[in-house]
């Protein structure tokens, strides 16, 4: 049983604050949903939580250890889709999925886990085309099926529903769902209307106590 | 080392698919030194003077072409913060990429230089040494470059400020790669120049990792 939790985290972009004081704390096999109007901050929580975006203060602690205690280890457990693909056009879709699967141990050669990948969202028949000739859905599918292909136990979703149809949208609850069901956990930023009951953190909270704070700072020095 | 082979792999390949970049770098350097006879006159003593010199000078400038896009296009599509946020050390990238990119410019540019070498009437004494000076010198252009590749990343006109930061720590490299070859031609040893090009290539190696993955995790944040 692992917990991923967070204290007091503080995020400042270019001197600008976005959020200030956000907690959270997420067991095995739950979901956390990231909400909140556009620029409070949730792709920058979740990049914080991935270990690209340095925070401003708090920390990230797994099974209560600070992660920044072994970026290394933290990185081979999560599995980050931001909001671009990294999915290289000039290469087919199976040399892409077969890239990422040959960075992460113990899935180099895991030909069962390659085609159950490409089988979840559909995109057995597209293995050999090139990526550039993929439409915006297609090539999200592919960046989701890096979930399958490359096995991590914290799964980062910025968005992850842009641009998908409805099968693929189910494909990836359905993948989700595996995923929590076997011990995983999930954090994503959303805008859709929640259909389950699930622990969230709400930016727009923390967005305007960080705004707050400035000016009250800014009113004491006056 | 597996990752490594395999960002090796996938970098080759890619410029196999995309082989116009790799091609437009050989051109300018054979382009960079047929401009010399024409400027300088056909005069053969003076061509056999300066040709180490127009070879090195020509091949610094053709690979300074292809640098600013050793990070760019991973950067630009997503790529580059997924290998930051993957469970390989960035270090261990860097490596990877500036060895596909010595591989895929550094030895275009060796294979060519003995054709520009005969161009610029060199004597027979000199092309070994040029081509090892060439060999130990390249790959320390790829792996310098790659600090400044990556620290140009998210900047506008980065390939001009590139040249800026880069050409003057490439010096060092020039010296020593043009004093190889005048050494062999007055018949001289160029065992020392070579041994220092060499000392330059394991110190970049064991150097530029650092600063150009602390350059790559300030580019995505």
């Amino acid at each position: 049983m692992a917990v991923f939790s967070g204290t007091d985290l503080r995020c400042v972009r270019g001197e600008r604050p976005v959020f200030d004081g956000v907690s959270f704390r997420l067991n095995s096999g739950a979901v956390l949903e990231l909400r909140g109007a556009n620029g409070t901050g949730k792709s920058s929580l979740l990049r914080m939580m991935t270990g690209l975006l340095p925070s401003a203060g708090g920390t990230l602690s797994w099974n209560d250890e600070p992660i920044a205690a072994d970026a290394d280890a933290h990185r081979t457990r999560i599995n980050y889709i931001g909001h671009l693909d990294g999915v290289k056009g000039m290469l087919s879709v199976a040399e892409n999925l077969r890239f990422w699967m040959s960075l992460r141990a113990g899935a180099e050669a895991d030909e069962e886990r390659y085609h159950m990948a490409l089988a979840t969202f559909g995109i057995e028949a597209l293995a050999d085309t090139p990526a550039r000739y993929l439409s915006a859905g297609q090539r999200r599918r592919v960046a989701l099926a890096r979930l399958v292909a490359c096995p991590a136990s914290l799964w980062l979703l910025d968005e992850p529903a842009t641009a998908l149809d409805t099968a693929a949208a189910a494909a990836l609850d359905h993948t989700m769902g595996s995923h929590l069901g076997a011990g995983g956990m999930v954090v994503m930023s959303t805008h859709e209307p929640a259909r389950h009951p699930t622990p969230r953190v709400d930016l727009n909270d923390y967005a305007r106590r960080a705004r707050g704070a400035v000016r009250t700072a800014a009113g004491m020095t006056a | 080392m597996n990752s490594f082979s395999a960002l090796i792999a996938r970098d080759l390949r890619l410029a196999c698919r995309q082989a116009s970049d790799s091609l437009t770098v050989l051109a300018f350097f054979i382009l960079v030194t047929v401009l010399f006879p024409l400027a300088v006159g056909p005069e053969p003593g003076i061509l056999a003077r300066i040709g180490a010199g127009v070879v090195w000078v020509a091949a610094l400038l053709a690979a300074m072409l292809s640098m600013d896009r050793m990070f760019q296009s991973d950067y630009d599509d997503g790529t580059l913060e997924l290998l930051v946020a993957a469970p390989i050390p960035l270090e261990i990238v860097v490596l990877a990429k500036a060895s596909a990119h010595w591989l895929t410019t550094g030895v275009p540019l060796i294979a060519a230089a003995p054709l520009m070498g005969v161009l610029l009437n060199l004597e027979p004494e000199g092309y070994g040494a040029l081509l090892l000076a060439l060999a130990l010198g390249t790959p320390s252009l790829s792996l310098i470059g790659a600090v400044g590749a990556a620290l140009i990343l998210g900047s506008r006109r980065g390939g001009a400020l590139l040249s800026l930061l880069i050409l003057p720590l490439f010096v060092p490299v020039l010296i020593f790669g043009v004093a190889a070859v005048e050494a062999s031609l007055t018949d001289v040893s160029a065992r020392p120049q070579l041994l220092i090009l060499a000392a330059l290539a394991l110190a970049a190696l064991a150097l530029t990792p650092w600063p150009a993955a602390a350059a790559l995790r300030q580019a995505v944040e």
